[in-house]
């Protein structure tokens, strides 16, 4: 299925949680604001919640500094 | 006309904000001082310290509260910017104690090294402008607390050193904390180009600030240049979200 991750196009096989897509973009959940059809996701959903065709994901990471 | 007399004792003036040597036409509504440099004026002072202010600002921000999470390079920089330009009260939060590794980007002293960094911050903005009401939480934050210990501010400023905290206070602000301003920072470690670093707006008087990728890491360090960068453009966007002028 293609979904969008942060404005560009990506093909995950169905099924595909939020867990899942950040693990695929070697991301350290812990440090990414994930934000999927305009809602922010709360982390404890990331296993759970399974990405709709068409999902619009925005990512926010974030880096250590400061 | 001991007034009189006073004014012509002084050696500067400062108009609307900008000192102005020689003659001057003034026009109506100027904000004209007349100052002596070098001279503390007790009674003045709190009126003295904004007179370089574009006129009507400090009047504006002296009733706001903001908020800062994290004093090391960004917190502290940030939080004195804040003091100097006279925003009423600050909200200021750090578990954490002042080490000699700090130093090298952190407004710390050296005689400051083993204080915790509240009473050290504190200590330092009383020095710079005496005429505002600190808060001061010594703990470190975490989900529950921020929305406690932050509720009435009107601007908080995310001053994190660890990326888990700063995705924590974002996502507070996008869910739980959507009634005030927020400006988190991302990205200001090393030393490349200064104009890499950005203010990107993230919704209604959200805002984040940094290059986004120059984590801290081994070989790549903070060093008070860039972070000092990466601090005063939260620090303006906190006064632009004051002044209403961020939209």
């Amino acid at each position: 299925m293609i979904i969008s991750c942060n404005g560009r196009e990506r093909h995950l096989q169905a099924g595909t949680t939020v867990t899942g897509l950040l693990a695929e973009l070697q991301l350290n959940p812990q440090t990414v604001v994930v934000e999927c059809n305009k809602t922010i996701i709360d982390p404890k959903e990331y296993d759970a919640l399974v990405l709709p065709e068409d999902a619009q994901v925005e990512l926010i990471r974030f880096v250590g500094g400061g | 006309m001991s007034e009189l007399a006073d004014v012509r004792s002084y050696n500067l003036m400062v108009v609307n904000g900008c000192p102005v040597s020689g003659d001057y036409v003034l026009h109506e509504g100027d904000e004209v001082w007349f100052l002596n440099k070098g001279r503390v004026d007790r009674d003045e002072l709190e009126k003295l310290l904004y007179v370089r202010h574009t006129p009507g600002v400090q009047k504006k921000i002296a009733g706001a509260v903001v908020g800062v999470m994290g004093l090391g390079g960004l917190g502290t920089v940030v939080a004195g910017a804040l003091a100097r330009v006279g925003v009423g009260t600050l909200v200021l939060a750090d578990f954490d104690i002042v080490d000699p590794t700090n130093l090298n980007r952190q407004h710390y002293f050296v005689d400051q090294i083993g204080m915790t960094k509240v009473a050290a911050t504190a200590a330092n903005i009383q020095r710079m402008n005496p005429y505002l009401h600190l808060v001061l939480h010594q703990q470190r934050l975490d989900e529950r607390t921020i929305p406690l210990l932050f509720k009435d501010v009107d601007v908080l400023v995310e001053c994190f050193d660890d990326p888990v905290m700063k995705a924590v206070g974002f996502r507070l602000a996008l869910t739980q904390m959507k009634n005030m301003g927020y400006v988190g920072a991302s990205g200001m470690a090393g030393f490349a180009d200064n104009n890499l670093i950005v203010t990107k707006q993230h919704g209604p008087r959200i805002y984040l600030v940094g290059d986004f990728v120059s984590e801290a890491k081994p070989g790549q360090g903070l060093m008070a240049p860039r972070v000092g960068i990466a601090a005063h453009h939260q620090a303006n966007q906190v006064l632009r979200i004051l002044l209403g002028e961020d939209e």
